[in-house]
């Protein structure tokens, strides 16, 4: 007989949630991004409106852990479970977040001449979806490998990151006239640095599921 | 980018100071004394063998949960340490159990012995006479006669079980009036009495209410500066609250045996897992 049958189902239904969660910010990061190359408002417009969705499944995911906890006073892996989901939900929707920023700078920046091929952040947001989908399976599947997988590539986008800085910097000291698009661009590299971050700290989030201990893959 | 540089060192002194916290906690822990040794303890019930090689160091002044499925072996194990056991006909146990550098299975005084280790027990078992006869009870038995020294054990007892306040005006009424939780409380006053060293519980809680409960819990809290509580639970959160070291018991044996912070966070042993989490069977 399976003890706390129900119990485990529901630990698995917060865990099939999560990754509904994780879903969504990826293709709002993939739609903000594809928005900004082809200076497409009306995708943007879509990111925003769509972000309501990630905020009220946050929600509901919140509310589902703070019952279960309530409920079934979980120890152990049961409570790194429970506690992995809260960080987690709470890191998808900052990501999200930074989605629905990059479609705003998208807006911003409006009809010109891209010069987004000329910096890193396309790579940055390629290596932030590996990222965030390789965290997301190392929590479902509580597979560590992947989890360090994740840390090593932060320190890429870090180096995109900088990369980028330097060129749209000197640009800008080039052509003052391309000021609006270049610190809106500015503004992308960062969010992108900081999605990655916190991806980083969900892969934290599943390593201390699977270990049991506290990790740092930030420094 | 110093936004990020900044919430990186943020956490680095949070983590710092959260680890200097964490290894001063464990070198109080550490200083603590042994105040029971237990090494390969074997139980027989005739032929049948209910404790295999138990070995446990039970730290002076702190509270030591048994845990462990019914029949695993904890409550056995908790009456070897005053030697209750003895009472029962075809028992046979080998090993050592030392309490204060003394083999408690090597000495004749087992009066001396269960006036060091006193025990409370599942039901409150209280004497049918009046509160203060049953406080006074073993104190009289060990010769002491004089009133005002009697009164004195009784109200210290009976305040050492947070207990005074809701039975001073009532100390020469019957102490079966009183209420399932206050019983066990004159109990626990009871086993004070006796100014033991070690107090061994067995489920002392678990024929009481949630208010009750959490009173005996927090008197248990209090209690451990002043003695070494071991107490057999079946309730896996009051051990959690309650206890600084946990001993998981199955099949007779110690499966784990660890911080009770460890127990219920993170288990080495897949069995204790299983059990913390409900997971058994």
């Amino acid at each position: 007989m399976v003890i706390r049958e129900n119990f485990e189902n529901n630990l698995n239904e917060l865990k099939r949630k999560i990754n509904e969660m994780g879903k969504l910010s990826i293709d709002a990061l993939e739609k903000a991004y594809n928005a900004l190359e082809t200076q497409d408002v009306e995708i943007a417009l879509k990111v925003i409106e769509e972000d309501t969705d990630v905020d009220n499944l946050e929600n509901e995911i919140n509310q589902f852990a703070i019952w279960l906890m309530a409920k079934e006073q979980p120890v152990a892996r049961d409570l790194r479970v429970i506690i992995g989901v809260l960080k987690i939900s709470s890191g998808i929707e900052r990501i999200a977040d930074f989605a629905v920023n990059i479609a705003k700078a998208t807006i911003k920046i409006g009809k010109t001449n891209s010069l987004l091929q000329t910096t890193h952040l396309e790579q940055m947001k390629e290596l932030s979806i590996l990222m965030l989908q390789k965290a997301l399976q190392s929590f479902s599947e509580e597979d560590i490998v992947l989890a360090k997988e994740v840390s090593e590539l932060e320190d890429k986008v870090d180096q995109y990151n900088v990369e980028t800085y330097k060129i749209l910097t000197t640009y800008l000291s080039e052509h003052p006239e391309e000021t609006n698009q270049l610190v809106q661009l500015l503004f992308v590299n960062r969010y992108l640095e900081r999605t990655a971050d916190h991806i980083t700290n969900i892969a934290e989030s599943a390593a201390y599921l699977i270990k049991g201990q506290i990790y740092d893959f930030n420094q | 980018m110093s936004t990020a540089v900044m919430d990186r060192s943020e956490i680095e002194v949070n983590q710092n100071l959260a680890g200097e916290v964490l290894s001063q906690m464990k070198q109080t822990k550490e200083a603590k004394a042994s105040k029971i040794n237990v090494k390969d303890l074997n139980l027989f019930y005739g032929e049948k063998q209910a404790l295999f090689g138990v070995s446990l160091d039970i730290l002076e002044n702190e509270v030591t949960a048994l845990i462990g499925p019914s029949g695993c072996g904890k409550s056995t194990f908790l009456r070897t340490l005053n030697r209750m056991n003895d009472l029962i006909d075809g028992v046979k146990i080998t090993g050592d159990i030392v309490i204060d550098h003394e083999n408690i299975y090597k000495t004749n005084d087992v009066i001396k012995l269960r006036t060091k280790v006193g025990m409370v027990f599942q039901k409150p078992n209280l004497f049918p006479m009046t509160i203060y006869d049953n406080v006074a009870y073993g104190p009289r038995m060990q010769g002491i006669k004089n009133k005002n020294e009697l009164n004195k054990i009784v109200e210290e007892s009976l305040r050492g079980a947070a207990i005074w306040d809701e039975v001073k005006d009532r100390l020469k009424t019957s102490a079966l009036g009183l209420s399932g939780g206050q019983q066990q409380r004159v109990c626990i006053a009871r086993a004070i009495a006796m100014k033991p060293d070690v107090i061994l519980m067995d489920e002392p809680t678990s024929a009481l209410d949630p208010i009750s409960t959490l009173k005996v819990e927090e008197l248990i809290a209090n209690m451990k500066e002043d003695y070494t509580i071991v107490i057999v639970t079946h309730n896996m959160q009051q051990a959690a609250r309650i206890s600084d070291k946990t001993a998981f018991f199955l099949n007779g044996e110690v499966v784990e045996y660890d911080d009770t912070d460890n127990i219920f966070s993170t288990p080495k042993d897949q069995r204790t897992e299983d059990y913390v989490t409900g997971r058994f069977g």
